[in-house]
């Protein structure tokens, strides 16, 4: 079967404002790129495999008989495919990605390097342990700094990603709770939260109830200790929070939740603000998940794969997801350092491990090794004196752009002191028919990636900026000025701001459509018109 | 530091800007009590790239690679050759360094690459659609049965005792939490698979039926029948696939009427990296997406009429349903499933039913020799490319012996069922094309050698 063998099937109309066209739709390095299905073919391969030989008498009578549709494509083309795919995504390594957040700094090369290490990428999950004692030992180490550096006493590191960490420092929680026979309902969540945290809790079985921020965009102290009850559960937190300030009442928002029996839950995403600076367990946190794809540089791959180690408490640490690794003293060895072996504690030997109270497992294997490999790179690299200064040039940066703009930009809480990591802005003061979404794709066209747009929800029309320490004073002062001449434009009415981006390779999409009438696979034209 | 570019100059600079005499002013609502003054003691300082390298890559070396000593593994996790260039694919700066594709504008690249994926998925999986991907293949299997909760309205799941022991695990500490109630079994150690007790068990209380293919002993088994009366009384079948390779040559899951498909894409593109990440595959029935969890890429026009893509049907997810969204989950497995797409492009449909013909060949072959050991039998009736032998002894302690001869042998169900001692001398052993005629012979005189 071949897929589509008239092969490319140019998808532009002719542009109406008088641009000079083009035959193949192409202009110059903007490349248009049909899809897979309309250019390869089912008899195509970029492998050379040889046909063998199949009985079939030991698939059970369950040989394939019909064909899948899978086009092929030879290496070269598949390498142009992709490639010319690539150069229509903007990127860290094309320029600043101020998105608030999400922590978009430099991934350096030496992690990548390192994570295609044989011994790290070549090695199954289920080998003897006797095998893997350098894998297991970079988990370790890993672990020692994220303990060391968050000041807490225990970490589970398997969890996949932010979400899948914040799950696991519900379900401790919730375990913890059981385990004294205290059944507790309510799980309480900032408004100003990542949709991530109510959602989690929901999927913890709480129900998520909000808490109110005060004009100064911290958590209402006096609202969340009237709501405090035994039936709360869990306090849900993020701190720095999610308009990029510190919660100067931590200790003492702590101190009232385990004073009413709750737990402490701290959404670790900021944490790239106070990494050497602040230990959260000083702040009374009992448990909270670190990105390492955000503080630690693993990249974020488009959206994914991301990972949640999550620190805890002493009181939660017993009961946190299997399986683990332990570092097990070897007293018959003289040798001295590095003497010590590491195991794995799973489910047999989770008893004898003084772990038995463990919730159980979260994901079929130890975690995102890949990612561990790369964060201990970064971690190393930095080391303790590295890791604070990229806190300190993270929250400087992020002043560096609040006070630039916010002549310009109205900013909500630049009045109520510096900001740490991320500045946020509103679109207030915008004329009539212009918003955030205006300005952020009038910032496609100046080379920008866009801030994050309209969260959190307690700001009206929220952007929120985070440079990160890994950008230049010069690339600062370039989106700067970026940034005023389109605040000025958007202030003064200009209509032309909706049409943007007319620079990037789509204009505005129509997300409304999308949703309307959903098109999620390929179909070959007769298929999807036999469709309609 | 090399990944920092503010120079002394540039901080005294835009410390001035902001109107700040010190860093720490910046830090000012910071209690005190919580400030650190100095560096977390105990800690080393910033090291060279050569220093780094060199540490971890003596941590490296401190484990034995697949690719070095003759390589039996699998249950859930397979070696398959990765072709160069789809990591050089994957290492493009554009894929690597992006974001999650909030900006379609500027994320065509990704956006029209999930597209094709999800098309890739559906079509291998012989369902209508799929999803941008998930997690891993376990976390994927605990939102299909949530899913078929929502569905069904229903919370009764009957998992087949072929599923992947670390899957029923993820999903048993889930249930915990949510109150679902799943009925679990332990496989035997033979070619007879539960289908017809897991027919027997499915009731109007029923939401799903779990089943994995091929199952975790390497069987396979006709699903049409299980579907049929899954359907029947109102339930969902959910097949697990955790080696998609398997599905160049046997039908796809969809085709027998499995209405969720999720599984493991690890095998295809990505490799073993001790467990993670990997690529959890999400498809089903079209008529189910508003139930689906994780991201969708879907088609639709720019403001010229250009096609374009975006993420789509948001309404189900984190950050506009909040509380009541179909799932937390935020990250997929993008820069997997990128190597997952590009790897099955370049094998195409041809390629992978050759992969696929190869992997079963070499296993049939690898199945023959060791039954012919004194002692050895092969449980498995039917099976691709994995299959599971009885040894005389634990198997266990079989896999250790093994080791010190240099050999990684396979997985022993001692490992993965440690409190089901009729399992103990059952040995599970993969054979993909990566295995050689030497190591199939090294893998021969060592299982003798232990038997004896």
């Amino acid at each position: 079967m071949t897929v589509n063998p008239s092969g490319w099937r140019p998808s532009a109309p002719a542009n109406e404002q008088g641009e000079t066209q083009t035959v193949s739709g192409n202009r110059a390095l903007m490349l248009e790129e049909p899809l897979l299905f309309e250019i390869g073919s089912t008899e195509q391969t970029g492998v050379d495999l040889a046909d063998t030989k199949v009985s079939g008498g030991r698939l059970g009578g369950l040989e394939r008989n019909r064909d899948i549709g899978l086009p092929g494509l030879s290496e070269p083309e598949m390498v142009r495919h992709y490639t010319r795919l690539s150069r229509q995504n903007y990127a860290i390594d094309l320029g600043l990605f101020p998105l608030g957040s999400c922590t978009m700094k430099h991934n350096p090369r030496l992690n990548e390097k390192v994570a295609r290490m044989p011994g790290f990428a070549d090695v199954h999950p289920l080998q003897p342990q006797e095998t893997v004692q350098g894998a297991l030992q970079v988990i370790n180490e890993l672990a020692f700094w994220l303990l060391e550096l968050t000041g807490m006493y225990g970490v589970a590191m398997s969890p996949k990603a932010g979400a899948h960490g914040e799950l696991c420092g519900l379900l401790c929680i919730r375990a913890a709770l059981e385990a004294r026979g205290d059944v507790r309902a309510v799980v309480l969540v900032p408004e100003s939260a990542h949709g991530t945290n109510p959602a989690t809790a929901a999927f913890a079985g709480y129900k998520v109830e909000s808490i109110p921020a005060n004009k100064a965009g911290r958590v209402d102290l006096d609202a969340l200790k009237s709501r405090l009850a035994p039936d709360v559960a869990a306090v849900m937190i993020t701190n720095p929070n999610t308009c990029g300030l510190f919660e100067p009442e931590m200790i003492a928002i702590s101190e009232a939740v385990h004073e009413a029996g709750a737990f402490v839950y701290c959404d670790g995403a900021n944490f790239n603000a106070i990494v050497g600076k602040v230990r959260p367990g000083d702040l009374g946190i009992d448990a909270m998940h670190i990105n390492l794809h955000k503080t630690f540089s693993t990249p974020h791959g488009g959206g994914g794969p991301g990972s949640g180690p999550v620190v805890l408490s002493e009181a939660l640490a017993p009961f946190g997801p299997l399986p683990f690794v332990a570092k097990m003293p070897d007293p018959g060895s003289r040798s001295g350092a590095g003497a010590s072996s590491y195991k794995l504690v799973e489910e047999e030997n989770a008893g004898e491990e003084h772990h038995a109270r463990s919730f159980g497992r979260m994901t079929a294997f130890h975690g995102q090794m890949g990612m561990f490999t790369r964060a201990l790179t970064y971690i190393l690299s930095h080391g303790a004196d590295g890791l604070r200064q990229v806190a300190e040039d993270a929250v400087l940066n992020a002043n560096y752009v609040l006070r630039s703009l916010e002549d310009v930009l109205d900013a909500p809480f630049a009045k109520s002191g510096p900001c740490m990591h991320e500045a946020i802005f509103s679109d207030k003061g915008f004329a009539e028919g212009l918003s955030t979404i205006d300005l952020a794709k009038a910032l496609i066209d100046e080379g920008f990636h866009p801030m994050t747009m309209y969260f959190p929800l307690v700001v009206h029309g929220a952007m929120l900026v985070e440079p990160t320490e890994t950008e230049s004073k010069a690339a600062l002062d370039q989106f700067i000025a970026s940034m005023r001449v389109i605040a000025e434009r958007a202030k003064a009415g200009d209509e032309s701001l909706k049409a943007a981006p007319v620079h990037a390779p789509r204009r505005r999409l129509d997300e409304t459509l999308a949703a309307r009438k959903p098109v999620l696979v390929y179909r070959e034209p007769e298929q999807a018109q036999a469709a309609e | 530091m090399r990944y920092l570019p503010l120079s002394d100059t540039d901080r005294s600079e835009m410390l001035h800007a902001v109107g700040a005499s010190s860093i720490d002013d910046l830090f000012a609502d910071v209690p005190k009590a919580a400030r650190l003054d100095g560096l977390v003691e105990g800690l080393p300082l910033h090291a060279s790239e050569l220093a780094v390298e060199r540490h971890m890559g003596a941590l490296s070396k401190k484990n034995m690679a697949a690719g070095d000593v003759p390589f039996f593994l699998g249950c859930g996790a397979y070696r398959h050759h990765v072709p160069a260039s789809v990591d050089h694919i994957i290492q493009r700066g554009e894929f690597l360094t992006s974001y999650t594709p909030y900006q379609p504008e500027i994320a065509q690249g990704t956006l029209q690459m999930l597209f094709e994926f999800q098309t890739q998925v559906a079509r291998l999986f012989g369902c209508d659609i799929a999803n941008a991907s998930m997690y891993d293949g376990s976390t994927a299997c605990w939102e299909a049965i949530l899913m078929a909760g929502r569905i069904t309205r229903r919370e009764k799941a009957i998992l087949s005792s072929g599923l992947h022991p670390h899957y029923v695990s993820v999903c048993t500490t889930m249930a915990k939490f949510t109150g679902d109630r799943l009925e679990t079994r332990v496989p035997s150690l033979s070619a007879e698979m539960d289908a017809e007790k897991v027919i027997a068990a499915i009731d109007d209380q029923t939401s799903a039926v779990v089943v994995q293919y091929p199952d975790i002993l390497g069987r396979i088994t006709d699903l049409a029948p299980i579907a049929e009366v899954a359907h029947a009384k109102g339930a969902l079948l959910i097949a697990v696939v955790t080696e998609p390779v398997a599905l160049g040559l046997i039908k796809s899951p969809g085709e027998m009427g499995a209405d969720i498909v999720v599984g493991e894409g690890q095998s295809i593109g990505v490799g073993l990296q001790f467990g993670g990440p990997y690529v959890g595959l999400f498809a089903c029935n079209e008529k189910f997406v508003r139930q689906m969890p994780g991201r969708l890429a879907g088609e639709t026009v720019d403001a010229e009429g250009k096609r374009g893509f975006v993420l789509t049907l948001s309404t189900r997810e984190q950050h506009i349903r909040r509380e009541k969204a179909t799932s937390n989950i935020c990250t997929s497995s993008v820069l997997c499933a990128l190597a997952f797409t590009a790897h099955l492009t370049l094998l195409g449909e041809k390629g992978l039913r050759q992969l696929a013909s190869l992997n079963h060949a070499r296993a049939c072959a690898v199945a023959d020799r060791l039954a012919a050991i004194p002692g050895v039998s092969v449980a498995n009736g039917a099976f691709f490319n994995e299959f599971t032998v009885k040894l005389p002894v634990e198997a266990r302690p079989a896999v250790h012996a093994m080791v010190e001869k240099g050999l990684l042998g396979g997985v022993s169900l001692g490992r993965l069922y440690p409190d089901a001692p009729e399992l103990a001398n059952g040995l599970v052993i993969a054979v993909t094309e990566t295995v050689t005629d030497e190591d199939i012979g090294a893998l021969e005189a060592a299982l003798k050698e232990v038997c004896l």
